[in-house]
């Protein structure tokens, strides 16, 4: 009876999966993964990059646009460094892909850990993401000119909660501090997940957060949106100003692009590729952006190279002022 | 009533006749995978996820979270039967239930473990049913520096996993925790203790590395030298009549069941806590409150039914972060919330307002699971055991296969396997030098998690120390585990003074060894 019903259960499995990986997918060309395809993001769990890999993982798999499954696994440790080491060790990997953040190109140029993302394959940008100041719905700040009162009241004790330093949160935080010549004490966690709750618990007083990342707190009313750093006013916030208007010019965006290891073979190159291009075209990809203010502008092969290494050389900057 | 009128309607649809076929298949491939050192309920549900299109997503659900609880569930098998814990939540089961093994009590053991984990997970089942929304808050209050204190106090509970040599305890957590600084640092992002530029090394060590390596290896080695000359095989028969009579004297343990229930969901409910700490304090508290304290750690019955009940209530309690603050507690529930975003749900403070049929309708297939779950693992206790019953010189080579495989196979590093290699042989004389091995793999997983709150806290409270003792959870949590910490000393003391002749008998004994 036992034997028989793990018999079952085996072969219900098998057939399940045959009848997934059986299913081929719609990609035409001669190269097609032959095993998991391993996601990786550069950042821990519940933040931005990883809601959007989990987002893509569920894409490709409901609407079947690769014949294996994809694997996401978060490497978040040391700023993404983890990652982009990981990810120079996969050398010729045709089955690893990369979720990155500004950090691809921040931490590499904040420490030696022997990267240089121009060796990477670019596959493509899917979007570019915002930044909003974020207080707790319990507090007195309503405008900018409160925030900046409060933190500069508060002499350097004001605790910015974001994610690892010299990553993109901390740049904004920079950028604020520049701007207005207040201090903060910045405090690292592991992804905005975790940064998203320490604001409702009240164990920070702000965040930049991206939008995605506070979406659910604040439809239930826990947090405030107080300002944007994009060009223009966000459709999801219409009354939130951005800081540009207000006579500030904080502008910073954060991309979510796809990349491969270094010498992955073209024919897997020219797979992938073709796999963001039909993703960025599903419906449910182009809600998420909408509902989650990212900007979709998608961009791929060595146009994107061209945007890295710009990018890369204007952190050098901005890393340079802001250290 | 309004609660019960929900619950009724999630299980209208769990016990369709569909969806308990897929209950029983999920819970015995979660089980096997479960069973299998270096794969987990990580593994379990990361392979499955993509099945669960081809039926409907009420059953999706079904089918995830029956893995989830199967796999937790067989974690505890290995740990019973070969001694290597299959996961982290599953290191405090070796204790006594290797111990249990060894004397030829397996099947009780594996039966106490299957009784303990549906007490656990049902309790606490139960305990989300009615708090879960109220309970969110909770798990908000906690911020870096009650992190902190709840994972000193999850430490202080290994002052008595070590017997009674102390020295050699504190010994081996330090170990754990220098292994524990290699890697990235999370703050600064910088490098540490990398052995020059080993890139296999800024991962860090994983405790999956170092349990298969002093466990496993380390366990084959030093029993091929112990039963060299009369190969011992476990005497592991086992009839029907065993099991209903091992299920008896489970009511016995009433005390140590509900113990660990709550404990184990209060603790998984955090998001930074999970099941390891909460079975590791569930079984210090077991041992601190026995009466007999002296029989855990040499095969107490008792030593595996605390943990195993936590571990289950607390992998149930760290789907509430999850559901209600979107905030994943373990990498299992990471991808569990993966799924629920390709079924178009996201979790967060609205989705129990929102998608009250889903919410509900995965609680009740937390039920549904969970009595499958035992029903299942009780019935296939037989073929677990039968597998002890191999020859010493087969089973050992089993081992040592499942051991390089499990190691190598999460992150496809040789550099992983020569790791193993290493940890083993330092577990074979570590074992023989009779250091404790269970603080050294503790503090490997406790000790990052430590580090990070500890420095969070002080670079928000401007390097003020008190900070910890200022707020009062935290300090509650100081507090206990500085009580937690002196008991035992306080008990040493008195003991020794009773029994002076006992002690000083023990002591040449010592020296003798040491020279």
């Amino acid at each position: 009876m036992v034997y028989k019903s793990l018999k079952t259960s085996i072969m219900g499995l098998v057939a399940g999966t045959s009848m997934i990986f059986g299913a081929n997918a719609a990609i035409a060309g001669d190269w097609q993964p032959q095993k998991p395809i391993t996601m990786v993001i550069m950042a821990g769990q519940g933040g931005g990059a990883d809601r959007i890999a989990r987002l893509f993982q569920s894409i490709i798999q409901k609407e079947n646009l690769a014949n294996m499954p994809i694997l996401p696994v978060n490497k978040g440790g040391g700023s993404g460094a983890e990652a982009l080491r990981f990810l120079k060790d996969q050398e010729g990997d045709a089955h690893t892909v990369m979720a990155t953040l500004n950090s691809y190109y921040t931490t590499p140029l904040r420490n030696d850990i022997g990267v240089d993302i121009a060796e990477f394959n670019p596959l493509a940008r899917m979007a570019m993401d915002t930044f909003v100041l974020w207080v707790n719905a319990d507090s007195d700040i309503k405008t900018l000119d409160d925030y900046v009162a409060a933190v500069s009241a508060a002499g350097g004790n004001w605790k910015m909660g974001g994610t690892g330093t010299g990553q993109e949160d901390s740049l904004v935080t920079a950028m604020l501090e520049k701007e207005f010549g207040i201090k903060h004490t910045y405090v690292p966690f592991k992804g905005g997940g975790t940064v998203a709750k320490n604001l409702v618990g009240n164990h920070i007083d702000s965040t930049v957060n991206n939008p995605a990342e506070q979406m659910g707190f604040w439809k239930a009313g826990k947090v405030r949106p107080i300002v944007a750093f994009t060009p223009d006013r966000l459709d999801v916030f219409p009354d939130v100003p951005t800081a540009k208007e207000l006579g500030h010019e904080i502008v910073y965006w954060m991309q979510r692009s796809f990349v491969a290891p270094k010498g992955m073979p073209t024919a897997a190159v020219d797979y992938y590729t073709e796999l963001f291009e039909k993703l960025a075209a599903t419906e449910e990809w182009q809600t998420y952006a909408k509902e989650k203010a990212l900007v979709a502008d998608m961009i791929t092969g060595s146009e994107l190279q061209d945007y890295f290494l710009d990018e890369r050389a204007k952190h050098k900057q901005i890393l340079a002022s802001s250290e | 009533m309004d609660l019960l009128t929900l619950l009724s309607d999630g299980f209208a649809t769990s016990l369709s006749p569909f969806n308990l076929m897929i209950v029983i298949l999920g819970v015995t491939a979660g089980l096997f995978i479960g069973a299998m050192p270096g794969l987990g309920s990580v593994n379990g549900v990361a392979i499955v996820l993509p099945l669960t299109f081809i039926v409907p997503p009420a059953s999706a659900i079904i089918l995830l979270a029956a893995i989830y609880y199967g796999a937790m569930y067989g974690g505890a098998i290995s740990s019973i039967l070969l001694g290597i814990p299959g996961a982290s939540t599953a290191v405090a089961t070796t204790f006594d239930g290797r111990p249990m093994a060894q004397k030829g009590e397996a099947a009780l053991a594996l039966i106490a473990a299957a009784f303990a984990s549906f007490v656990g997970g049902t309790v606490a089942v139960i305990l989300f049913t009615l708090f879960a929304v109220p309970l969110a808050d909770v798990a908000l209050a906690f911020g870096p520096a009650e992190e902190f204190a709840l994972v000193l106090l999850a430490f202080t509970t290994f002052v008595g996993l070590g017997g009674d040599d102390i020295l050699k305890t504190i010994i081996m957590i330090c170990l754990g925790l220098v292994l524990s600084t290699v890697g990235l640092d999370l703050i600064s992002g910088q490098p540490r203790l990398i052995f020059g530029d080993l890139p296999g090394f800024y991962s860090g060590v994983s405790f999956l590395v170092l349990a298969i390596g002093v466990y496993g290896i380390g366990e084959v080695l030093y029993t091929i030298e112990t039963s060299k000359s009369n190969p011992t095989v476990s005497n592991a028969k086992i009839t029907f009549k065993d099991v209903i009579s091992g299920l008896k004297t489970m009511r016995r343990y009433t005390k140590t069941m509900s113990l660990g229930s709550f404990l184990g969901f209060f603790v998984g409910m955090l998001p930074a806590a999970g099941a390891t700490p909460a079975s590791l304090m569930a079984y210090g508290l077991a041992k601190q409150t026995s009466k007999k304290p002296e029989t855990f750690g040499k095969g107490n019955i008792e030593g595996v039914v605390a943990p195993e009940t936590a571990n289950n209530a607390a992998s149930t309690g760290s789907l509430l972060p999850m559901l209600t603050l979107g905030i994943p507690g373990s990498p299992t529930t990471a991808l569990l919330l993966g799924g629920m975003v390709m079924w178009g749900l996201m979790p967060g403070p609205m989705l129990f307002i929102d998608q009250p049929d889903f919410v509900w309708g995965l609680i009740s297939s937390l039920y549904t699971a969970n009595v499958a779950a035992v029903l299942i693992n009780i019935a296939l206790i037989p073929l677990f055991v039968w597998a002890l019953r191999m020859p010493f010189s087969v089973l050992c080579a089993i081992v040592l296969v499942l051991c390089i495989v499990g190691g190598f196979a999460p992150n496809q590093k040789m550099h992983d396997v020569w790791l193993i290699v290493v940890f083993g042989f330092a577990g074979y004389f570590l074992r023989k030098a009779d250091y404790p091995l269970a603080p050294l793999v503790l503090a490997l997983v406790l000790g990052p998690l430590m580090e990070k709150s500890f420095r969070q806290t002080l670079i928000a409270e401007q390097g003020n120390i008190f900070a910890f003792i200022e707020r009062p959870l935290s300090a509650t949590f100081i507090f206990l585990s500085l009580l937690f910490f002196i008991w035992p000393i306080v008990g040493l003391l008195r003991k020794s003074k009773q029994e002076h002749p006992h002690f000083s008998s023990k002591r040449p004994n010592f020296s003798r060894q040491n020279s």
